[in-house]
């Protein structure tokens, strides 16, 4: 079965809401809210999730790898080359100090946290990303934008729920 | 106390007043963009003269070789603190009066670590030679040392400024694809389909955004507080008389807020008039930045008293000769001119009907900055002038015109880099003033509906 994009565009997120409380209880054969449905929203709106039920964030864990990376890189780095020493008087002090060992390793912490928590970001948001074909510039003003991907024979079910909740317009992407 | 922003400012109207004022700006932009490139061409000036003339021509010897070109690195290091106040700290206490002013502190953070590293090159003098403070091993395998606050120092500002510009650029990024789906078309346009990365705001989008934001965040607070604590060290961790102070690390961080703020004030002034950002950069929001900077100020003072104290009783008389020396020695009018500006002159911020009085709070601004950068330069010159042993004693030490050159070009370089950054990125995050102005008008809403439920 061929399957189509639609974009419906909406005034604010109650309307969005309730629009999509609609499909994801209904049986509309060919749609499946949780994967083929997308909010398009011009603010960060954490309510959506609400409505949209939870979507797991991965994010954490790029984080967590890039910093105890980023640490113990710099840790064995420094270590590493201060056992150059072994060969050379250290006059009694330790071949490798800890306490001044251990602001670098604080630095690389965190610039390996950060570094790795911004390529966990682009990875889990999918960017870089070319633009959906339904893309309005709308939703980047003030407009809430529905995304979904229908099978060709339920695209007027979905049409019909959009257009009863007071879609502002509804753009609609020929079939494939 | 009126409220931080209109609550029925319309979205489109948000992206139309900052679209504009990537286009249009006053025409004081212009002025104030050739005054910066004419500052800068003498700072330029000077500095291709002392590279060729050697560094005997900025006055620096022994015992006096860091002057102002180290005093003025760690003024515009202390500087960058701001973004990472406005940004991640009011960020995490959900401050959203933060919101309208936040972008530009962040691109001051940047572009003030910008001038800062210039200034180390500066200060070397051979310019080849900065490969020395980077970890890389030479010919013979030797390392730099890694126990060498001057080397931490390199990291902590390489990180430090990294993380900024990464904060900087993810935070805009909803910004850049407002940018890209509003302007006409041309560089700017296609600049800013590059820097969009393709955003369309999906909500699978918002979440891992809202997450990687709130982390990058996280490690800046921490990071901010390391870089100027390592900067301190670079003092704290010598022997000169008056460094080997353990209060000198908070102290940096204080002084670094400080004058961080005191710049906030100043450019939310500029830009509020050459940007016609009248609406978004509000009173009641230059009011609470004015209380937070007062704060702050009182911060700095007492630790300002907690530095004298500790040199007065440690009983190092070298320490106290050089304590005296500033405040009745030659470097007296400087350093009781610091303490009045740092100390004295915040308490102007007091009054309430100045929090609100743009030419006051601009003047106090200026004077503050004026204080802070004072501070740098008297904890730096009157040690070095005023040394343990007799060839360390340099009664006759005054910078040269080549360093005022310098120091004076730099403010110019960070205003050029400033101003165009400006011209170029929403310096209003637009995101987030449209989530303030939601939110609020939720809240007022929920407020009202709550009234006539009691009724």
């Amino acid at each position: 079965m061929s399957k189509r994009h639609m974009l419906a565009l909406y005034n604010n997120f109650d309307e969005a809401e309730a629009v999509v409380r609609e499909l994801r209880n209904s049986e509309i054969k060919g749609f499946n809210a949780a994967d083929d449905l997308v909010v398009k929203s011009p603010i960060e709106h954490p309510e959506v999730e609400e409505f949209l039920g939870h979507k797991p964030v991965n994010v954490q864990w790029f984080t967590l790898i890039g910093a105890l990376s980023g640490g113990l890189l710099a840790f064995f780095l420094i270590a590493g080359s201060q056992a150059n020493f072994y060969s050379q008087m250290k006059g009694g002090k330790p071949i490798v100090p800890f306490p001044p060992d251990f602001v670098l390793t604080y630095e690389m912490f965190i610039l390996g946290g950060v570094y790795i928590t911004v390529l966990g970001f682009l990875i889990c948001a999918g960017l870089p990303a070319r633009r959906s074909p339904l893309y309005s510039a709308k939703v980047s003003t003030d407009q809430i934008g529905l995304l979904v991907r229908v099978d060709d024979n339920s695209a007027a079910t979905l049409r019909s729920i959009f257009t009863k909740h007071q879609a502002l317009e509804i753009q609609e992407e020929a079939g494939k | 106390m009126g409220k931080d922003i209109r609550e029925d400012i319309a979205w489109a109207h948000i992206n139309q007043d900052v679209l504009k004022s990537l286009e249009n700006p006053r025409p004081l932009f212009w002025v104030i963009v050739f005054v910066a490139l004419m500052m800068f061409g003498v700072g330029v000036g000077c500095e291709v003269y002392q590279y060729q003339m050697g560094m005997g021509v900025a006055g620096l010897n022994n015992p006096n070789v860091w002057g102002l070109y180290i005093a003025t690195f760690i003024f515009w290091i202390g500087m960058s603190h701001s973004g990472t106040l406005l940004s991640a700290i009011l960020h995490l206490m959900h401050a959203d009066w933060r919101k309208p002013i936040y972008r530009f502190a962040e691109a001051m953070t940047t572009f003030s670590l910008m001038t800062a590293g210039l200034f180390v090159m500066v200060h070397l003098g051979r310019l080849w030679q900065f490969y020395y403070a980077v970890p890389y091993p030479n010919e013979r395998w030797t390392w730099p040392n890694f126990q060498s606050p001057l080397l931490w120092d390199a990291m902590a500002i390489f990180t430090y400024l990294s993380s900024s510009v990464i904060f900087l650029y993810v935070g805009s990024i909803p910004d850049f694809a407002i940018c890209r789906d509003n302007i006409h078309p041309g560089w700017r346009k296609n600049l800013y389909t590059l820097l969009a990365l393709g955003w369309e705001g999906t909500d699978r989008q918002w979440r891992n955004f809202r997450v990687t934001y709130l982390t990058v965040a996280c490690f800046l607070i921490p990071l901010a507080v390391s870089v100027h604590s390592i900067v301190a060290s670079d003092f704290a961790m010598s022997q000169q008389p008056g460094w080997h102070v353990t209060s000198f690390p908070p102290y940096f961080v204080a002084g670094a807020l400080y004058s961080g703020c005191a710049a906030i004030i100043t450019l939310f002034i500029i830009l509020r008039y050459v940007f016609k950002f009248e609406e978004y950069m509000t009173m009641p929001i230059l009011k609470k930045t004015v209380r937070l900077t007062f704060a702050i100020a009182m911060v700095w003072t007492y630790l300002n008293l907690i530095e004298f104290a500790s040199v007065w009783y440690s009983h190092d008389e070298v320490a106290k000769a050089v304590l005296i020396d500033k405040a009745t020695g030659r470097f007296a009018p400087f350093w009781w001119a610091m303490n009045f500006c740092g100390s004295v002159v915040p308490f102007t911020m007091m009054v309430k009907r100045w929090q609100t009085s743009i030419p006051i709070m601009f003047a106090v601004s200026l004077l503050l900055n004026l204080g802070m950068w004072l501070e740098r330069w008297m904890i730096v010159t009157p040690t070095f002038s005023h040394g343990y042993y007799p060839w360390t004693m340099d009664t006759h030490y005054w910078p040269s015109l080549v360093q005022w050159g310098i120091v004076f070009g730099s403010f110019g370089w960070f205003t050029l880099l400033f101003m165009v950054f400006c011209k170029i990125v929403p310096s209003v995050s637009m995101y987030e003033v449209k989530e303030m102005v939601y939110h609020r008008s939720l809240a007022t809403k929920k407020a009202e509906l709550g009234l006539e439920g009691g009724h």
